[in-house]
């Protein structure tokens, strides 16, 4: 039956092609315009690190002075080194990291290559299992090796790519800034996004290509990046090896907990090392902690572009006038054929065989609108790429999309049906057909 | 004509008479939402930052192994070779004038600050407080950026001091923008006066006002001191430099092309990629790109949505033509003229555009309150809401022409025909 519904559906659809095609049109711009914003929206929104984000957490304190640099009640977005230190030697998580994000200069033996400038972070070692962060060649360095200044660095796949032809370069040697580093690992392509673990270097599009310990970068005096709040008499060095005083944040601190149980026992120890530092004279505030997660962290930081959000929520609205379209030139098209359906009637055929044949017909032109409507999003997507945003170069269709893509044409079309076959199944065969 | 057959007439299809109606309401309410955003975004993209603009770039370069700025010896070091680097500049042929500046307007890389009429004023003291941006840059400033001095002077060379970039010694002269000398001084006659930066106890005395400058951000956090620039006669020391260069007229080219040989001779251990020697024009494009972005897909959204609801009416007028054809011949028998029928379905329109066009007003504004609280939208002025309700109303009589001319050429005869 359902064969010949479709080959009904296909003479009528053939017998009116205008109409036809200005349905399908409606519902693939609207279908078109929809899915390239949601699209976007998604990768944008997306959880940089699946099945690992719920226990990672971001730690806040307020080691401001009374007078306070930054008014509200909000603690700093980052911490002090003294305070980073602290908590990081402390070791009351699971996993726990300590970074700062820079840029060095990396200087090739080989004379085929000029030196030339890398993103940089400068991390404990921690940092590579807590992420989850994939290994090609070799491991990270150890908390011994941090401690003591090791000379280690973690190099990016790519990097590896450039300077060694991907070769395993693991116990190799490579200058950074007149230093001579030995490679203890190269990790595998790895792209968190959003840069979820430093949000002051850029949310979308920001990978650094070599790693190394965060007290090796500061004996170095290696340039950083990003931001830092000072308050009191402090200055913020920027960059020339100089880095911000005591009362500034400027590093981000990570730590991973595997329960609740153990979230609640870490926000504990904060307010308690808050008090003590209070004690200490250090702080001059109350206990002032926040301990979001990784996804809180995001959606505190408002990180998705407000822009993305307003044009997915103007494109679904598209959407709906399109469909409100298709919907009024269905009804007059289903009931254009009032004379044929009352023959059907009148033949013997049910109500709900008549509406299951005009809902094949929506059914066949939500499936058109459907693909002409994917390739508009591609278009979209491209288009997309095409301009110069952080997040260009992320706006692709995965496979969930393309499924959303088609369950949303088909499911609106039928929806966009249900009232016209409705109304023209209920028509009085024996009128209709006397007034013919 | 008397409305009230019509509307009876129109009763008898309630589905599409509010189909069409509801259509037109929501095309409305987006409509004027969308233009209301291009409406702002434009004006936000064509604001003047208060340079000229024209023959401008900046050049942005590191020095590979430069002197740490921690040292006192440092900065002299670091100091001598920015120096070098500006006579270097300024000698080229193509070149009219070089200033050394930490940031541009729109270049999104901000030193910001608060300055007070008070010494020692704390941050959180508000009122007292006006937040700014910083410049700090040297004596050929105003005639590199093109900034115009409304008041005062500009910085002469023996102003001109220099600093290593960590430190923060104490600024005895500024200039500031008129929108921050008033209000700092609401009563005029800033120059002269003595200001403190951030919570400074030692005076910076204002000897010069020029008539506008943006700050270099474009985010929402500058949204309240736009336009409060202070600039600083001072060249920052640091392993990195900014130049501001002034092209002379038509040699902008050349200027940008002579700039990195120039540097090398200088001194050839730094980076210059391709994104150091930048235009105006192009720092302007990249700063603007979503707003531009932004208000192109409004405008295509909006064109797209008219002509699908356009292409709706048609549809449905069509359909209602079609199955009226008998009671038009019948009208037209009964001695009503081409112009009557047309007229008929043009009023038809006009009534439920209209009647969705109210619709589309309590939408539109429903809209924007919405898109008020979660974004960042202003209140959307009556006259977009006006100028949309004639468009739409407009683009129903478009539609409706095609489809009512057809009615109109219906022949008295076919009231004599089978439908």
């Amino acid at each position: 039956m359902f064969g010949y519904y479709l080959h009904l559906a296909w003479h009528s659809l053939r017998r009116n092609r205008v109409l036809t095609a200005l349905m399908v049109l409606a519902i693939a711009v609207g279908i078109g315009a929809a899915m390239t914003t949601f699209t976007v929206l998604h990768v944008l929104s997306g959880d940089p690190l699946p099945g690992r984000s719920g226990e990672l957490y971001y730690p806040q304190i307020d080691p401001q002075d009374a007078r306070g640099m930054m008014p509200g009640p909000m603690p700093p977005e980052q911490v002090t080194l003294i305070d980073g230190m602290n908590l990081l030697r402390a070791k009351r998580a699971d996993r726990q990291a300590l970074m700062a994000g820079g840029t060095v200069p990396i200087q090739p033996d080989a004379s085929s290559f000029d030196p030339f400038y890398v993103e940089a972070r400068y991390t404990t070692a921690d940092f590579f299992a807590m992420f989850g962060a994939p290994f090609l060649y070799g491991h990270g360095w150890s908390g011994a090796d941090d401690e003591a200044h090791a000379r280690d660095v973690v190099i990016t796949r790519q990097l590896d790519d450039k300077l060694f032809s991907g070769a395993d370069s693991v116990g190799r040697a490579l200058r950074i800034k007149d230093t001579t580093f030995r490679i203890a690992g190269v990790l595998d392509d790895w792209h968190p996004n959003p840069h979820f673990y430093d949000l002051t270097t850029g949310a979308y599009n920001y990978y650094e290509q070599v790693f190394l310990p965060l007290q090796t970068a500061l004996e170095l005096h290696f340039d950083k990046n990003g931001s830092n709040d000072c308050w009191g008499n402090g200055t913020g060095g920027m960059q020339g090896g100089a880095y911000p005083s005591a009362t500034c944040v400027w590093l981000q601190f990570w730590v991973q907990l595997d329960s609740p149980a153990k979230a609640a026992a870490y926000r504990q120890f904060l307010v308690r090392y808050s008090e003590e530092q209070k004690a200490l004279g250090r702080f001059q505030r109350a206990p002032n902690v926040r301990l979001r997660n990784l996804t809180q962290w995001l959606d505190y930081n408002g990180v998705v572009p407000g822009d993305v959000r307003l044009q997915a929520w103007m494109a679904f609205g598209f959407l709906l006038v399109c469909l409100v379209n298709t919907v009024g030139l269905m009804l007059a098209k289903f009931l254009r054929r009032a004379g044929e359906l009352s023959v059907r009637r009148a033949l013997g055929a049910s109500r709900r065989a008549l509406f299951a044949q005009l809902l094949t017909e929506s059914g066949v032109i939500g499936i058109a609108g459907g693909s002409a409507g994917l390739l508009l999003a591609l278009f979209g997507l491209w288009m997309v790429r095409h301009r110069t945003s952080d997040y260009a170069a992320l706006a692709h269709l995965d496979p969930a999309m393309l499924l959303v893509t088609f369950a949303l044409a088909t499911g609106a079309s039928l929806l966009a049906g249900v009232l016209p076959a409705w109304r023209a199944c209920n028509v009085a065969p024996a009128l209709q057909l006397k007034s013919n | 004509m008397k409305l009230h057959p019509m509307i009876a007439a129109l009763r008898k299809h309630k589905a599409g008479v509010v189909l069409i109606a509801l259509q037109i309401a929501l095309t409305l309410a987006i409509v004027c939402n969308a233009i209301f955003i291009i409406g702002q975004r434009i004006d936000r993209v064509n604001r003047p930052t208060g340079l000229d603009e024209s023959n401008l770039f900046l050049v942005t370069q590191q020095w590979v192994g430069a002197p740490s700025a921690d040292t006192a010896d440092g900065v002299a070091k670091l100091d001598a070779m920015q120096k070098e680097d500006l006579a270097a500049l300024r000698n080229l042929p193509s070149v009219a004038s070089v200033a050394p500046i930490n940031s541009l307007p729109l270049l999104n890389s901000t030193w910001a600050g608060s300055v007070s009429t008070k010494p020692d004023r704390k941050f959180s003291d508000k009122g007292d407080n006006v937040r700014t941006a910083y410049y700090f840059t040297d004596d050929q400033a105003m005639s590199t950026l093109g900034l115009k001095i409304v008041a005062g002077r500009a910085f002469n060379a023996g102003d001109v001091q220099h600093q290593g970039f960590r430190d923060n010694p104490p600024r005895p002269i500024v200039i500031v923008t008129k929108a921050l000398a008033d209000k700092l001084f609401p009563q005029g006659g800033a120059v002269g006066k003595a200001i403190y930066v951030d919570g400074s106890s030692s005076p910076s005395t204002i000897v010069g006002v020029v008539a506008r400058m943006q700050v270099p951000a474009t985010g929402t956090w500058v949204n309240g001191f736009t336009w409060n620039a202070t600039l600083v006669p001072s060249r920052l020391d640091a392993n990195f430099a900014r130049y501001a260069v002034r092209a002379k007229p038509g040699q902008m080219e050349a200027a940008m092309r002579a700039v990195a040989p120039t540097l090398y001779q200088v001194n050839p251990l730094r980076v210059l990629d391709d994104d150091s020697v930048k235009s105006f024009a192009d720092i302007r494009a990249h700063a603007y790109r979503a707003d531009v972005g932004m208000a192109v897909l409004m405008g295509v959204i909006c064109l797209i949505l008219l002509s699908v609801t356009a292409a709706g009416i048609v549809g449905l007028t069509s359909f209602w033509v079609g199955q009226r054809h008998k009671q038009i011949g019948v009208r037209r028998a009964l001695g009503a003229r081409k112009a009557d029928i047309l007229h008929y379905f043009q009023l038809e329109n006009l009534l439920i555009a209209g009647s969705g066009a109210v619709g589309g007003v309590l939408l539109a504004i429903g809209l924007n309150m919405l898109l008020m609280k979660h974004y960042e939208m202003d209140r959307l002025p009556i006259l977009y809401v006006l100028v949309g309700v004639a468009a739409v109303l407009l683009l129903g009589q478009g539609a409706v022409f095609v489809p009512a001319r057809r009615a109109s050429n219906v022949p008295p005869v076919a009231a004599t025909r089978v439908a």
